[in-house]
């Protein structure tokens, strides 16, 4: 996934091959990660498509199915993997996720640990932003769950970045061989504070941490324990409102006689109360609203910076 | 020390500072943000008084430092905060319950306070310390028992930061100084809030040993964050329409090593597009042109920065530029600088290739039109992210999108940020917000047989 060298790098004049994982994009909400098997082929409610068919194309290209139907084949990125990938927990998404990144200040080289591991979505770009040189040490004191993961960064090609432990750092805090050595730490436990002291620990001095939390209880009293060691402690909410894009034939009939409906001969397609005045001719116009459902939290970010003494 | 500096290979994450680094100064908690370059000479203006930089030459980064009197005039020194005023706060948390007082016998007569002016003058030029002169106003405040444990705290805070203000030694990241200029200039920046840089930077990919091509009309913001992720490897362009270059210099607040520097190119839109059997003649007089181009850009930045004095001291809050800034400008051109015109190799490369992402902060331009020119340079498959501070260029560019079938994956977005006070029974959202940090229109270029390959 990541451009660690430049033979996996996506270009005008690298083609999809065999044993390249792609991301077959049916609907910017309908996606799957597949990896491309040559003898193998994916069926969907557009029909079956054989893989032989996708080896040779450029990735973002448009592939057929036997009924006709098509979907693209894209080059995954983190984003990408955090909308296809399987959700054994709650996952962080793209607002929180870089907005974690940026406000820890990881940067390629860093080391970076976390806890829990999850279903590896945040995991993923913190993989991206340390690379090359940098490392991703992360612990969930669930085996499946860490085992689920490390294959999934196999598949990805990310393994060389990130290291997956089975831990229970809520209770054990992270291992002692990382004691002030690493530049962030990432907290997304039921209950952070026990883990701060640890985490202290394990910071160099001026290093960041941020705590993801839903309840504002966990905020409270992470902020309290924060408060001994740490400088720079804040608390955010960070959500992505999404806007839908449509064009509209505005009914631009005049109002002053109030008979406006008898103005036009042809059928209004769209209702609209905005009659603007002006104009005679009705021309299409290109509009935008926010999305009518949207996601109204996700949970609290709390960062600190390790007091420097 | 010698090994923190960047240019000794490839720690990017110095931890201390040294002579030439550049800082962001936060005074007094948050008040004001100043910019500065270290060196022996360079100072800081904080009220009346000018303060020498040296003392924070070699010290790492969080480091507190607070104004001491000294013999002869005042100086900026390494402050640790007591642990014992944690506690002190943490006590004041718990008794919060019992507080019975309030602000019924707070009368505001202007005789709370019985030291003068002159009386704290006198205890100036006797060597009493701020820390000394806070105490003495408290201690002579006829209100100060009367009030609240939380007002109280409220005005030994306000009568610390006068008499005994204290400057924050940080790390220029992207993060530091979006914020930085956001509050301070968000006109320079486009209005672009730090949740909405570092959403470009995921929407876009960008990581290590990508190409990132960039419409960086925000001072070089974008394309110093963009060089941050790079960390010296891969490339970033900064591309221009017509013959002049935008300025960036925000570029200079980052303490980019050369590696990373080197990684920042300039090429137009217009020698991106040209066709690829140019002759050798050709790009030697275009190489010309930018050399002067670039002479001029260096001028232009220069004014910028004595602008931004003019500017600041008119506003009373004094931005800091160095007063070597000329000798150290001078110093830089031997290195190599971030944003030298993008080597013939360099452009064949992208040509061949193809861009892995693109992002545009052109703040004030029709989005389509660029769109429609930059799309095409970058590989199929590749993520792009387009800012803008209005929401209808976008919509107009994503519609138009959706018609020529350029790019899938499509999204309009806005980031909404909002921060929390927390503390023991007063936790609730801050009663200020940044109402809007503008909107992103990503997607995906996808493939299609009309595609110019």
């Amino acid at each position: 996934m990541l451009l660690m060298d430049s033979s996996t790098k996506i270009s005008f004049n690298r083609c999809i091959r065999d044993g390249d994982l792609v991301i077959v994009y049916e609907r910017h909400d309908t996606m799957k990660a597949v990896k491309v098997c040559e003898n193998s082929v994916l069926q969907n409610r557009f029909g079956v498509f054989k893989h032989s068919d996708w080896i040779g194309k450029p990735f973002g290209s448009k592939v057929f199915s036997n009924k006709g139907g098509f979907v693209y084949l894209l080059a995954p990125t983190p984003e990408l993997w955090t909308l296809v990938l399987s959700h054994r927990t709650q996952i962080l998404y793209i607002a929180d996720i870089s907005f974690v990144i940026m406000y820890l200040e990881v940067v390629p080289g860093c080391l970076v640990l976390e806890s829990g591991t999850g279903s590896g979505s945040l995991t993923t770009s913190f993989a991206r932003a340390v690379s090359p040189m940098g490392h991703v040490y992360t612990f969930d004191f669930h085996e499946q769950r860490a085992a689920s993961a490390r294959e999934d960064f196999e598949r990805t090609g990310i393994s060389t970045l990130v290291t997956v432990g089975v831990r229970d750092i809520q209770g054990d805090g992270f291992p002692d061989q990382f004691s002030g050595l690493a530049d962030s730490v990432f907290l997304d436990l039921p209950q952070p504070w026990l883990a701060i002291p640890s985490a202290r620990n394990m910071l160099k001095q001026d290093g960041t941490l941020c705590s993801f939390s839903p309840c504002i209880e966990q905020v409270q009293r992470s902020c309290e324990t924060l408060r001994s060691d740490f400088t720079d402690i804040r608390t955010l909410e960070i959500l992505l409102r999404m806007y839908e894009v449509r064009e509209w034939k505005m009914d631009h009939s005049k109002v002053d006689d109030g008979n406006s409906t008898a103005c036009p001969p042809r059928k209004r397609r769209q209702p609209s109360s905005e009659a603007s005045v002006g104009d005679n001719a009705s021309s299409p116009a290109v509009m935008a609203r926010p999305s009518a459902e949207t996601r109204g939290h996700t949970g609290y970010l709390t960062f600190a910076r390790k007091c420097v003494s | 020390m010698s090994e923190n500096k960047p240019e000794s290979g490839p720690t990017v994450n110095p931890r201390v500072t040294w002579e030439g680094c550049s800082v962001l100064l936060d005074i007094n908690d948050g008040d004001r943000l100043v910019f500065a370059r270290l060196s022996a000479g360079s100072t800081l203006k904080i009220g009346n008084k000018t303060f020498s930089l040296q003392p924070l030459i070699g010290c790492p980064f969080g480091s507190l430092f607070q104004v001491e009197s000294g013999k002869e005039k005042p100086y900026l020194s390494r402050f640790i905060p007591p642990t014992e005023e944690n506690n002190v706060q943490d006590e004041g948390g718990c008794q919060l319950q019992e507080e019975s007082r309030d602000n019924r016998a707070i009368i505001d007569n202007n005789q709370a306070q019985s030291l003068t002016g002159d009386d704290i003058d006198a205890m100036r030029r006797q060597g009493a310390t701020g820390n000394e002169i806070v105490e003495a106003l408290i201690a002579n405040s006829a209100t100060f028992d009367k009030k609240t444990q939380f007002s109280q705290e409220k005005y030994r805070l306000k009568k610390q930061k006068k008499y005994a203000p204290r400057v924050l030694l940080r790390r220029p990241f992207s993060r530091s100084i979006c914020e930085a200029y956001f509050k301070k200039y968000p006109a320079r920046i486009g209005f672009l809030r730090v949740d909405t840089l570092s959403l470009l930077l995921s929407m876009a990919n960008v990581t290590a040993n990508s190409d990132v091509l960039v419409l960086d009309m925000v001072g070089g913001l974008v394309t110093g964050a963009v060089a941050e992720r790079l960390g010296g490897s891969g490339s970033v362009c900064n591309t221009y329409l017509g013959g002049t270059p935008y300025p960036m210099e925000i570029i200079r607040m980052f303490n980019f090593n050369n590696e990373i520097c080197k990684r920042v190119l300039r090429c137009s839109v217009n020698d991106l597009c040209a066709v690829q059997n140019e002759t050798s003649e050709q790009v030697s007089q275009r190489e010309d042109v930018c050399t002067m181009e670039s002479q001029s850009d260096e001028k232009t930045s220069l004014s910028v920065s004595t602008e931004e004095v003019h500017l600041s001291s008119k506003n009373g809050i004094l931005d800091l530029v160095p007063e070597n800034e000329l000798s150290t400008t001078g110093k830089t051109c031997k290195a190599p600088k971030a944003g030298e015109k993008a080597p013939k190799e360099a452009i064949q490369s992208w040509k061949e290739n193809g861009f892995t992402s693109l992002i545009i902060a052109a703040p004030e331009q029709d989005a389509w039109i660029l769109v429609k020119d930059l799309l095409p340079l970058l590989t199929y498959s590749a993520p792009f992210a387009i800012y803008h501070q209005y929401l209808q260029p976008l919509a107009k560019c994503m519609h138009n999108l959706q018609l020529e079938k350029m790019a899938i994956g499509l999204q309009l977005s806005e980031p909404w940020l909002r921060e929390y006070q927390v503390l023991p029974s007063r936790t609730h959202p801050c009663m200020q917000m940044s109402g809007s940090g503008g909107y992103i229109l990503s997607g995906t270029r996808a493939y299609s047989n009309t595609s110019q390959s």
